[in-house]
This record gives structure tokens, sequence and C-alpha cells, in this order.
């Protein structure tokens, strides 16, 4: 093994000079290292078999690992015999087929079994030694103590399972504060229809979109779909204060301005520091018993303005105005009315779904924007608030990943006139 | 086409000969038949396909609960047949897919001409008088250590998709399939394998049947190779000299001749 190239990368002379340079005699301790002692000593286990998998030599690190005398082996078991049971298995189904078809395998995780039947966790590399013509011949296998790797293994996955627990967890928690802040069924009117959707966009937070429809005490009946900026926790609080801040000023003063100027004071003094705010349509409905609709009067504080879906097949976006809530100390809000007769539907939604971004758009922005939106309602109408709420539920699907917001649809429908 | 593409059947061999349908078993996919493929293609159509949640079946088509029983892969063995309406096919059946080929033959009794069972074994797991081969608890190891292996496997088998430079007859396209599962999906499959219980399935086979089993084989065992032939009547039984739970592979000649010899008599 001396070094005769004088081009040698590590720059060992020729052998008349090993004085000067560093070769092997530099390591005096090399030479207790032949061949022979590196094999049987080697700090892996080394594994000669057969085809069929008859052990025909093996090392000494392996043995002693195993706690066989070479006699007990040699000739006399197949290496899957040292395997666990289970080992076993995986290795007449996928070790030794990959074995057979690609010629070699390497880093397999697997266990033996000592002699005294304790198991050790190592990582197995074979080749299959081809003779002159490439016939093979049999397989050699080297083996690697995997004690340590297979701790770490364990531990990462004990923390998967953790974290996936966590997950659980909070999907769970999230679901449940969610629910609390949508009614848990939707109630309808006598005489009229309803429908209502939402969608969050992630499982992972509470999204910031709510809406409510409740009677009141006298016949009519309070209504209202909202966004709170942001999301998460913050959102969810803000979310909570809205809307019940909305049913409990309906009870006093049933005036949906006056209930947007009393939320829009209210966020202003608990929130504008964090700059929170909502947008929000406010409605207080009228059930016009002897047409079989209702009139609605409506505020409504810097959302998407609503559509009408009338039983003609026209439609239309009923007009609003007023600023987003809770961003400046002095909004005033007005009341607008809305007449809904039978075979007509009102249809309020968050704008998750005008701003998403479905494949293939081709608006300027790739938004899905409002005028689209126009042309799918006037493809529904007339239609009835269960059909309408279906349809965008569909239409939702196909955005896919495009819709990055969570969103929110209500509609509330007079049934056509009976024949 | 629904059914080809989820179990991505391949039609090879001799069109218009008497059909064989080869199924693969456990662990790897419908290349472990690679080496059989030419001399039983040449007087026989074959039918390859890879069970879903292997080799290169759809993935979509995965469902744990339907797979979670050897009677789901029987099913989508049947609707293979009907979907290419395949009239009185062989089935060949290598490992666990003896037992899936025994459930569709009794379910539906015309389908098939003949059934081979390679290296059957109805139950893996000892019982009373009966020897399979293993205890719960090596079942319970190789389905913890499926579990447990999922880090170093799945990195273990990263080179075979970058392919194997001094073999390019494999293919890049082969390497990065053979015997390459889902974690997940192996461990169902896994489950339903060593977990079933087949035995009394056995008497009902109606069908010409043969045996191989391998002289050698840590799987199945030959005492299991002998409990399956008595246990089908006027069954044969053949014993090839070969080491391995996989004959196809490790004596490819000697189990196509077989194959063949029988088919051929079972034709006539």
């Amino acid at each position: 093994m001396t070094a005769t190239s004088g081009h040698d990368p590590r720059g060992q002379g020729s052998g008349d000079d090993r004085s000067a340079q560093p070769s092997e005699a530099g390591f005096p301790a090399l030479l207790e290292d032949d061949l022979e002692d590196l094999y049987e000593n080697a700090p892996c286990g080394h594994l000669s078999t057969l085809l069929d998998g008859t052990i025909a030599k093996i090392n000494g690190t392996l043995l002693t690992w195993l706690g066989y005398r070479r006699e007990e082996l040699v000739g006399q078991r197949r290496f899957s015999d040292l395997l666990t049971g289970g080992g076993r298995i995986y290795h007449e189904t996928h070790f030794a087929p990959i074995l057979a078809m690609q010629g070699e395998i390497g880093g397999v995780s697997l266990e033996l079994r000592t002699k005294d039947g304790t198991r050790m966790p190592v990582l197995v590399t074979s080749i299959v030694k081809a003779g002159s013509e490439g016939q093979p011949q049999l397989i050699r296998t080297a083996i690697f103590d995997a004690k340590m790797r297979r701790a770490y293994e364990r531990e990462l996955l004990d923390a998967r399972k953790a974290a996936e627990r966590e997950d659980e967890r909070l999907r769970h928690l999230v679901g449940k504060l969610q629910r609390s802040l949508l009614p848990a069924v939707l109630q309808t009117p006598p005489g009229l229809d309803s429908a209502a959707y939402y969608r969050a966009a992630s499982t992972d937070h509470v999204g910031g979109d709510f809406y409510d429809l409740f009677p009141l005490v006298d016949g009519r009946w309070g209504f209202f779909l909202g966004d709170v900026s942001g999301k998460g926790v913050e959102a969810a609080a803000v979310t909570a204060l809205a809307r019940y801040t909305l049913r409990a000023a309906t009870v006093y003063d049933p005036d949906p301005a006056a209930a947007l100027h009393n939320l829009n004071t209210v966020l202003w003094q608990e929130y504008r520091e964090d700059a929170r705010y909502c947008t929000v349509v406010f409605g207080i409905l009228t059930p016009t018993t002897a047409v079989g609709g209702f009139t609605a009067i409506i505020a409504s504080g810097g959302h998407p303005e609503p559509l009408l879906l009338r039983a003609d097949g026209s439609i239309h976006y009923h007009p609003t105005k007023g600023r987003i809530v809770g961003a400046f100390p002095d909004s005033r809000y007005t009341n607008t009315t809305v007449v809904v007769n039978p075979g007509d539907t009102f249809l309020l939604y968050s704008d998750g779904l005008t701003e998403a971004r479905p494949v293939g758009s081709e608006t300027a922005d790739g938004r899905y924007g409002a005028p689209a939106l126009a042309r799918f309602a006037r493809s529904l109408a007339p239609t009835t608030a269960a059909a309408a709420v279906t349809a965008v539920t569909a239409l939702l699907d196909t955005f896919g990943a495009g819709l990055t917001d969570d969103t929110a649809v209500l509609a509330i429908g007079a049934p056509p006139h009976r024949a | 086409m629904r059914v080809r593409n989820r179990n991505n059947v391949v039609v090879t061999g001799r069109q218009g000969g008497p059909t064989v349908v080869l199924a693969h078993g456990f662990g790897c996919d419908q290349q472990m038949w690679r080496h059989v493929v030419a001399e039983i293609g040449q007087w026989a159509q074959l039918v390859l396909f890879d069970h879903v949640g292997s080799g290169k079946a759809d993935p979509a088509a995965w469902d744990a609960d339907r797979y979670a029983s050897l009677d789901g892969y029987a099913d989508d063995v049947l609707s293979i047949c009907q979907d290419l309406d395949l009239q009185q096919p062989v089935f060949v059946g290598h490992s666990v897919s003896s037992s899936i080929g025994v459930l569709a033959a009794n379910r539906e009794p015309d389908r098939f001409s003949a059934l081979v069972l390679v290296t059957p074994s109805p139950c893996y797991i000892d019982d009373e008088n009966y020897r399979g081969g293993f205890t719960r608890d090596d079942i319970d190891d190789l389905l913890g250590s499926l579990e447990s292996n999922y880090l170093g496997w799945s990195s273990s088998m990263a080179p075979l998709i970058m392919g194997n430079p001094e073999r390019p007859e494999l293919g890049e396209e082969l390497t990065a399939s053979f015997c390459r599962t889902d974690p997940a999906m192996a461990q169902v499959f896994a489950r339903a394998t060593f977990l079933s219980d087949n035995r009394a399935d056995l008497a009902a086979v109606s069908v010409p049947t043969l045996i191989l089993q391998c002289a050698q084989d840590a799987i199945a065992p030959p005492e299991v190779g002998a409990f399956v032939h008595a246990q089908i009547a006027g069954s044969r039984l053949v014993t090839l000299d070969a080491t391995g739970h996989c004959p196809q592979l490790s004596a490819p000649e000697a189990t196509a001749a077989a194959i063949t010899s029988f088919c051929r008599a079972a034709y006539r």
C-alpha cells in the first residue's frame, strides 16, 4: 500500500523520500491495520451470504453484537433468521425482491434478534456481487448499529404524534368557537324562506364573518351579515362584541342606522388602538302578510351591496352607503328601504366571495368581482333562498385555492305566489 | 376506463391467447412478474395490475375502510375481469393474492377457469394444531415496524427515485414505483394480509387449482402449502427447488414452466 505517484493529491511522495513526505510509514499504528483485521473488527457488521441467504462469511463485530459463535451461523443459518418476526416478513416482501430486482438496497431500518433474544436496531445495506460474466454470485451486506438513531426517530415520531394531537385539539376549539358565533339553527320568519352558508378559509383560525336572523317581540325580524377585520382569536372577540351589540341594540331601538351608530361607538371606544373594525349590513324586516313578501329597513357600514334577485328574472344591487364600522369616531349611517315581493330573494354576502381569485379569472386584478357576481345572480333569478345559497356554495367550490378569505352568505326570500 | 386507471391495468402477451391474470402480493407491485411475463406471454394474453395502495394504482381510489379487508381487493379483481370482459381467465395470485383469488373465485364460481396459488398462506398466525409460521407478536412487530420505519424507510427509498445509472434498463419510472408504497396504505394492507384467516374458504374452491410453493420459504413454510393442498379438493401441489417467498424472482424459469404446464393441462 505504498504510494507511488508524485501526483497524489495528498502529497504522498515516492518510496525514496519517505522521511520528507508524510506516508503510511509516518503512522506506525497503520502497520497494525491489515485488511483482515479491518474486516474482522470493522466499526460495522459485515456479512456475505449466498443468493438464498445462507450465511457464508461474517465478521467478528457482527458476531459480538449477535452473541453467536461463527460455527453456529456459517453454513447453518440464513440472514433472515437473524431478524425479528416482523423483520423477516419485511425482508421477504420488500428487501429481498428489491435486492433481486435492483442489485442493491441501502439504509433499510431493521432489527436483529441476538442469541439471548434481545433486539438490536440496525441499518442494513446490501449489494449483489456479480461474477466475471455478470451472473449474481453472492450478497454482501453491511450492518450499522442504529440504537441511537432509532431512539432519535422515536422521539421525532412521538413529537409528530404530539403535534398532531395538539392540532386536533386546536381544530376542535376553533370549530367550537366558530359555531358559538353563528346561529346553531337558522330561524325563518313565518311565510318566508331563509338559508345561510359559512365557509371558513382555514380550519386553524376562527373566521371573521358573522350573520344572524332572529325574531323581535313585535313580529318584526332582525338580520345582519358582517365581516370583522383580521382573523383568529382577536377577530373572534370583535365578532362576538359586534354580534351581541347588534342584537342588544334591537331590543330597545329597532332602528338599523341607530344600531350601527351604536356599534361604531362601541368598537371605536374599545378597539381604536388595535384598529379593529367591521363591515356589516344590518336590517329589520316586517313581513307584509297581505302580499306575502316583506319590507326591510337596511343600513350598511362599508359592506358590499346586497343583491335583490327579482321574480321577473331581473337583479340589482341594493345601493347602500355608510363608513366602515369602528374606523372613525363620528360615522353616521342612513336607513334605506328594500321591498321584497313574492318570488324575490334578497342575498347578503361577505367580500370573501367577490374578492376570491378563481383560477382563470379574466378580471384585471384577478378577483371574481361584483360584475361577475351580478351575471351569476342573473343566471339564477328567479330563485329561492335555499337554491341561491346552494348555487353560491357550488360556485365557491369551483374557486378552489382561489378562495382565500372566509365567506358568509345569507338569503331571505319570499315564496312565489301560489297558483 | 375507471377500473383500468384505478388498478393500473396492463394487458400484454399473446393477443387472442387464453387469458392469465397475474396478481402481486403485499410489498411490491406488478413488476414482481417481470421475469416470467415473456415466457407465459408467449402463449397467453396477460393481465397485470396493481392493487389499490400499491405501485401505480390511483392513489385517489384509496379507501382505508374498503381495503381493510381482503374482500375489498377481491371486489377489485372481479371488477377488472368484468371491465375487460375476460373470458374464463386463469387467476395467478402471489402470496396474499392467493387468498384474494380464492375469495373472488368463491364469490363468482364461473368466473375463472383455474387458480394458481403461488406461495399461498390462508393464515399466517399459528393456531392450535395449525402452523402458520408466525405468532401474533411477530405480526404486531411487523405492523409496529411499518409504523416506526416510516422515517428510515422513506429516506432509504430516495436513491431508488433517482434511478440506477449502472442499470439503465431498469428505467427511472420502474425504479420509482417498484416496492414503493405509502406507509399508511402499506399498514392497512399489511393488517388485511397478515391478520386474515381464510382457511375456511379453501374447501369451497371448485375450480382446478395449482399450488406452487418453494422448498425454503420464510413466510409460507411447506406445511402451509400442504395444508392448502389438503383443503382444496383435487388441487395439485408443486414444490419448486427455490428459496424465498418470491419464486417468480428467485426461480423465474421454473415458475413460468410450472404455470404453463398446468394451464396447458387446464385448457386441453
